[in-house]
């Protein structure tokens, strides 16, 4: 094959499974056996630039890290996305029984509060270099509210393919942009495989298929992100949600490659996976010990993590192996047990996901998986105002009384808990 | 009217850019060995070493994944749609 032209730091697209090589466009999938295509960079170029010095002169978004970032030029779309808060969660580390405990907060993410803004800051300024004007997804939310979101900000037009059942606040929060929603009547993986019909057909820049290898990339930051705010060290265990894999593979990938350019120093780590029982093939092709996952069909209220066929569920699996990770999963009411943990102890409202997280982080720690005296960072995703319909009726209800002082009297007299609690 | 496969934009070349065409196969595995007669060369696209459907396709018969049937042993009628589809990213 012809030597591939190279773009900023990158040099070619990749086929992960058979190595063969591809110019740098918009294609996803290996023409020899449908492997996924990676972007391959050239390391020695970017240790040279990429140093701790430089990064600290940089502005606080995941941008700081942009020749690990897979854009020939400065992007164009999000770039202000990025450089969350990272807590230190002490009150929740009691409650879990673990030495030290943090939380890396994409639940204020910017612009609509999840991780998905950088996954789509990467696609669309990628779209824009290689001329699309249209943007569209397959989304089980959270990613149709960043494409929409984003592509508003740029002046680009956007389709938003979505399940029928998804919950109000992220149906909203697409169709406020402007953008074309199309909702399927079918689960995500039905969306999905429509979506995959529908790329073949029009010249969009679909994010999450012909723009996948650059758009996955994206995810990468919070990892970076993550050991930069740790002080430029690998956290000994990381826990990340999971719904096709491609967020978990992202964050080992990029401590795998802050140890390459040199940036931190090599250590022991773990990475951990989360699902919710109701669609958990991961998981469930973990427990049993095997290499490959057997396809589910999704019934959860974790609704952003209902990927019954996870496209990178076999690397995700890999990444256990390697890394001495352990996935596990849990039900609806430890999710909605887990989203009321991470609020009362640390103030922080998380979506379904998130509670996936703390509460098999919870499962993880008590079985031994995490040892107590270890440090954990969890992985929170995504914001707990987009899916109000799965935990109103189960957080407290509002006590009622007429504007009279003798009421709230009587109120804390009859109810001694509102005070001793 | 016969079976129709949808053909995905990876595998057009071998189809010379037909992106949907016809069998009178049974089953999805006897439809692939039908497509190989006609477009040589697809076959080992979609199956591995072992004859197995690759990891990273799915195929589809009437928009159910074949891993939810009978694998490549679900059977065709007449009118029914194939899909082939490679494996997608999260949302």
């Amino acid at each position: 094959m012809a030597k591939l032209k190279t773009q900023g730091f990158m040099k070619a697209l990749q086929c992960r499974e058979c190595g063969r090589e591809y110019p740098l466009e918009a294609r996803h999938v290996c023409e020899f056996d449908f492997g996924p295509l990676e972007v391959v960079y050239d390391y020695d170029k970017i240790k040279t630039k990429l140093t701790r010095a430089a990064i600290a002169k940089r502005p606080q978004s995941m941008w700081r890290y942009r020749e690990l970032l897979p854009v020939a030029k400065a992007p164009t779309v999000g770039v202000e996305v990025g450089f969350t808060p990272l807590i230190k969660a002490d009150r929740l580390a009691k409650r879990l029984g673990i030495r030290e405990l943090w939380i890396k907060n994409d639940a204020v993410n910017y612009p609509t509060l999840s991780f998905k803004d950088r996954v789509v800051s990467v696609a669309l300024s990628r779209a824009r270099e290689l001329g699309y004007e249209t943007v569209a997804c397959a989304s089980t939310g959270n990613l149709a509210n960043s494409v929409a979101a984003n592509a508003a900000a740029s002046g680009m037009k956007a389709f938003v393919f979505i399940p029928h059942d998804l919950e109000k606040g992220k149906v909203v929060n697409s169709l406020i942009y402007d953008a074309n929603v199309i909702s399927i009547k079918g689960h995500y993986d039905e969306v999905n495989r429509l979506c995959a019909e529908i790329a073949g057909k029009y010249n969009w820049a679909f994010v999450n298929v012909n723009m996948r290898p650059y758009y996955a990339e994206g995810s990468k930051s919070q990892g970076f992100e993550i050991l930069e705010q740790l002080g430029w060290k690998i956290p000994r265990h990381t826990v990340v949600p999971m719904a096709s894999g491609s967020l978990l593979t992202k964050i080992h990938k990029s401590y795998q490659e802050f140890i390459k350019v040199g940036l931190v120093k090599k250590s022991n780590y773990s990475v951990h996976g989360a699902q919710a029982t109701g669609c958990s093939p991961i998981s469930a092709a973990y427990r049993e010990g095997q290499d490959f996952f057997k396809p589910v069909k999704p019934d959860t209220i974790a609704k952003s993590l209902a990927i019954g066929t996870p496209a990178d569920g076999f690397y995700a699996l890999k990444v256990f192996k390697e890394t001495g990770g352990a996935s596990d999963d849990v039900t609806d009411d430890e999710i909605r047990d887990g989203i009321k943990m991470l609020a009362e102890t640390e103030g922080i409202f998380a979506e379904t996901a998130g509670g996936v997280t703390v509460g098999v982080a919870k499962k993880l720690i008590a079985s031994g998986a995490i040892p107590a005296d270890d440090s954990a960072v969890l992985c929170i995703t995504g914001n707990g105002l987009k899916t109000l319909d799965a935990v109103e009726n189960h957080a407290r209800s509002t006590r009622n009384i007429s504007p009279s002082l003798r009421e709230f009297d009587a109120l804390l007299d009859r109810d001694k808990t509102l005070i001793t609690k | 009217m016969p079976v129709q496969i949808r053909i995905p934009t990876p595998l057009r070349k071998l189809t010379h850019v037909e992106e949907v065409v016809e069998t009178s196969a049974e089953t999805v595995g006897t439809a692939i060995t039908d497509l190989e007669s006609r477009y040589p060369g697809i076959q080992e696209r979609l199956l591995d070493d072992e004859g197995q459907v690759r990891r990273f396709v799915n195929v589809y018969v009437n928009e159910e994944d074949i891993r939810f049937l009978q694998e490549k042993d679900t059977p065709l009628k007449d009118g029914d749609e194939v899909s082939i589809i490679p494996a997608i990213a999260g949302g």
